[in-house]
C-alpha cells in the first residue's frame, strides 16, 4: 500500500527516473537493518530450543568428550528422581496458591486506589516501588525478617503469640516464599488492572445504578466481565512467571526443608551446574517447557470462552 | 420512571447516599495505609539494620540507637562491592545502548514498511516471548563455554542485545508517526537514515526513553544468566555478588552487612524510578495491555 502511495506521488511530480532508485535503497535499508537482528533471533533464540531438545537425548557431561545417543533415558531418569517429582508438585502450588493470591492481591489495591482521589498518585508510587527493586536483595530481607530470631517473631512474641518456624518449616516455607513473590509483583498487577478499569465507561455503571444495582452486583456484571481480557493476560503472565520460580527459592531458602520449596528451574540449575548433568537438566527443562505450554494453551481456551457470553 | 430526570437519577446513583460514600472512602484510605506499611516495612527494616551495630541487630527498634554510617565503608573495604556496582553498571549501560539502537531500528522498519516476509519476520520474534529463558540457558552456556565467553561482560551481555519486548514496544509507538510526514521527507532527498534518525527519533523520544529505562532495569536486576556465566569474584554483578556474599556468611554478625549490600543495591534504583516514574508506569502499561 505505501509503495503505491509513493508511486503515485512520484508521478505526480512526473519524476519517474527517481522510483528504481529509491525502491532499491529503501529495501536495502531495509534488510540491512533487519539482518543482525534476524541472525541474533535465530541463533540466540530459536536454535537454542533444538539445541535443548538435542542435548536432552544425550548423556552430556561438560568433561568427557563423547555425548553417546541415550533416548529418552534422561527423562526417565528425572522421573526417576523423587526430588524432581517433587520439585513438579512444588511448582504446581507455587501456581495454584500463588497465581490467584496475586491476581487478588492486585485487583483489591486497584479497586481502593479507583475509589480515592487524594494521595492516589503517592500510594499507587510506593506499592510499585517493589517491583523495580532486586529480586536477590528482596529475598535476603525477607530472609532476615523471618528469621527464627528475627523482627517478625519478636512482634509475634510481643503480641502474645507463639513464635513461627516461617522458612524453616516444611508446610510453611513454601507459602513464605509466595507472599514474597507477591509483594513483589503487586505493584506491577496493580497497574495492569488499573489500566483495565480505566477503559470500562463510566456510563456502564451509571446504568446500573439506574437499575438498582448494588455495588457487589455491579463488580459481579460488570467489572469483572469487563475485565475479563486483562484478567486474561494476567492469569497467563502470572502463571508462566509461577512456573519460573526460582530467586526467591535459592536466596530465602536454597530449596529447603527437606525439598519443600525446590522449584523446577532450581532443579534445572542444580543438575546442569552443580551436578553437571547437561542432559538430565535438558530434558527438565522440556518438561517445563511442555508444562508452561499446555498450561497457556488451556488458560486461553477457559478463559476466552467466558468472553464470548 | 425514565422521565426527564435522568441527570438528577444519574447523579443519585453515583454517589449514593453521601455518608455511605464517606465511609467507604474512609476504609479505602485505611485500608491502603495498612497494605502501605506490609510494602514499605522491608525497606525500613533493611535500612535500619544496615546502620546498626552486630549487638543491637536483634533489638525491635526501627532507629538505631547511634547511626552506624561505617557499615557502609566497611561494605566497600571489606567486599568486591565495588567492582560489582562496576561490573553491573557497564553491562546496564551497554545492554541498554544495544537494545535501544536495534529495537528501535526494527520497530520502526516493522511499523513504516511493507516487505516480503514482514509477518514472518514480526511472528517469529514475538514468538520468542513465549519461550521461557531457563530453556536457553543451557544451550547458551555451552555457546559460552566453546567461545571463550565464560567468565566476560560479553558472555554476561550476548543473550540481551536486543529485546523483543522492546521490539513489541517500539513497534506500537512508530505506528503513530505519521507516513506522509517520512514521504515528504523522502521527496525532499533525506536518506533512509536521515529520516529516521533526524525526523522518527525526535518524535518517539520519550518511547525510546522507556525503553532505556526498563532496559536498564532490567538487566541491572537480572541473576540467572549472570550467576551462571560469571565464575570468579571479580566479574560478579550486584545480584550475584549478593547472592555470594550472604549465602558465604554463616555468621548472624553477618546479617549487617547483608543488609547494608541489600539497601546499596536497592536505594539508586528507588531514587532512579523516583524520578522516571512516568516513562516506566507507561511503557509498562502499554507493552502490559496490547
Amino acid at each position: 500500500m505505501e509503495q503505491a502511495e509513493a508511486a503515485s506521488s512520484s508521478r505526480k511530480l512526473a519524476l519517474p527516473v527517481w522510483r528504481p532508485g529509491l525502491k532499491t535503497k529503501r529495501y536495502l535499508f531495509i534488510y540491512s537493518c533487519l539482518l543482525i537482528p534476524l541472525l541474533f533471533f535465530v541463533i540466540v533464540r530459536v536454535l537454542p530450543i533444538l539445541y535443548s531438545f538435542h542435548v536432552s537425548f544425550r548423556q552430556w557431561d561438560l568433561l568427557s568428550q563423547t555425548k553417546p545417543f541415550v533416548g529418552l533415558s534422561n527423562y526417565a531418569a528425572i522421573f526417576q528422581d523423587e526430588v524432581f517429582v517433587q520439585t513438579i508438585w512444588n511448582t504446581l502450588i507455587y501456581v495454584v496458591a500463588g497465581v490467584p493470591g496475586q491476581l487478588a492481591a492486585g485487583l483489591a489495591v486497584a479497586l481502593l486506589l479507583q475509589r480515592i482521589v487524594r494521595f492516589r498518585s503517592f500510594f499507587r508510587t510506593i506499592y510499585f516501588i517493589p517491583y523495580i527493586t532486586s529480586v536477590v536483595a528482596v529475598s535476603w530481607v525477607f530472609r532476615w525478617i523471618l528469621m527464627k530470631n528475627g523482627v517478625a517473631n519478636g512482634l509475634l512474641l510481643e503480641l502474645g503469640f507463639s513464635a513461627q518456624p516461617f522458612l524453616y518449616s516444611p508446610s510453611q516455607a513454601v507459602y513464605w516464599i509466595i507472599i514474597a513473590v507477591i509483594w513483589q509483583n503487586i505493584g506491577f498487577q496493580m497497574l495492569v488492572f488499573l489500566a483495565g478499569l480505566e477503559n470500562i465507561p463510566r456510563l456502564y455503571y451509571d446504568a446500573a445504578s439506574i437499575d438498582g444495582a448494588g455495588r457487589w452486583r455491579k463488580f459481579i456484571h460488570i467489572t469483572l466481565p469487563l475485565l475479563n481480557p486483562v484478567l486474561l493476560f494476567s492469569v497467563v503472565i502470572a502463571s508462566i512467571g509461577f512456573l519460573q520460580t526460582f530467586t526467591q527459592v535459592l536466596n530465602m531458602t536454597g530449596g529447603g526443608p527437606l525439598n519443600s520449596t525446590n522449584s523446577i528451574v532450581l532443579y534445572i540449575y542444580n543438575r546442569a551446574f552443580k551436578s553437571f548433568e547437561m542432559g538430565q537438566a535438558s530434558a527438565a527443562t522440556v518438561v517445563l517447557f511442555l508444562l508452561i505450554l499446555t498450561l497457556t494453551i488451556l488458560q486461553l481456551k477457559v478463559l476466552n470462552r467466558k468472553v464470548e457470553h | 420512571m425514565s422521565k426527564p430526570v435522568q441527570p438528577g437519577l444519574s447523579f443519585k446513583g453515583k454517589t449514593g447516599v453521601p455518608g455511605d460514600r464517606y465511609a467507604i472512602t474512609l476504609i479505602s484510605y485505611i485500608l491502603l495505609a495498612l497494605g502501605l506499611v506490609f510494602m514499605v516495612f522491608p525497606f525500613l527494616w533493611m535500612i535500619a539494620t544496615s546502620l546498626k551495630s552486630p549487638q543491637e541487630i536483634y533489638s525491635l527498634s526501627l532507629i538505631p540507637s547511634a547511626p552506624a554510617w561505617d557499615n557502609y565503608s566497611a561494605l566497600f573495604s571489606g567486599t568486591a562491592f565495588g567492582k560489582w556496582i562496576v561490573n553491573s553498571f557497564i553491562v546496564a549501560v551497554l545492554t541498554t545502548i544495544s537494545v535501544c539502537f536495534f529495537d528501535t531500528v526494527i520497530g520502526y522498519v516493522l511499523a513504516k514498511f511493507n516487505f516480503h516476509g514482514k509477518k514472518i519476520i514480526y511472528l517469529l520474534i514475538l514468538s520468542t516471548l513465549m519461550v521461557p529463558t531457563e530453556m536457553l540457558i543451557i544451550p547458551w552456556f555451552l555457546y559460552a563455554a566453546n567461545l571463550g565467553w565464560v567468565d566476560t561482560y560479553w558472555g554476561v551481555m550476548f543473550p540481551g542485545i536486543i529485546s523483543a519486548f522492546g521490539i513489541f514496544l517500539m513497534k506500537q509507538f512508530m505506528e503513530s508517526v505519521p507516513s506522509d510526514l517520512l514521504d515528504a521527507a523522502r521527496i525532499d532527498g533525506m536518506g533512509e537514515w536521515g529520516i529516521l534518525v533526524r525526523i522518527v527519533v525526535p518524535l518517539v523520544r520519550s518511547a525510546v526513553a522507556t525503553l532505556c529505562i526498563l532496559s536498564f532495569l532490567g538487566s541491572w536486576n537480572a541473576f540467572i544468566w549472570p550467576l551462571i556465566v560469571t565464575q570468579t569474584e571479580e566479574m560478579f554483578t550486584i545480584p550475584v555478588g549478593m547472592a555470594f556474599f550472604s549465602s558465604e556468611a554463616k555468621d548472624s554478625s553477618n546479617w549487617v552487612q547483608i543488609m547494608t549490600g541489600a539497601a546499596v543495591s536497592v536505594l539508586p534504583l528507588i531514587i532512579v524510578f523516583l524520578f522516571f516514574q512516568k516513562q516506566i508506569v507507561r511503557g509498562i502499561a502499554t507493552t502490559g495491555m496490547k
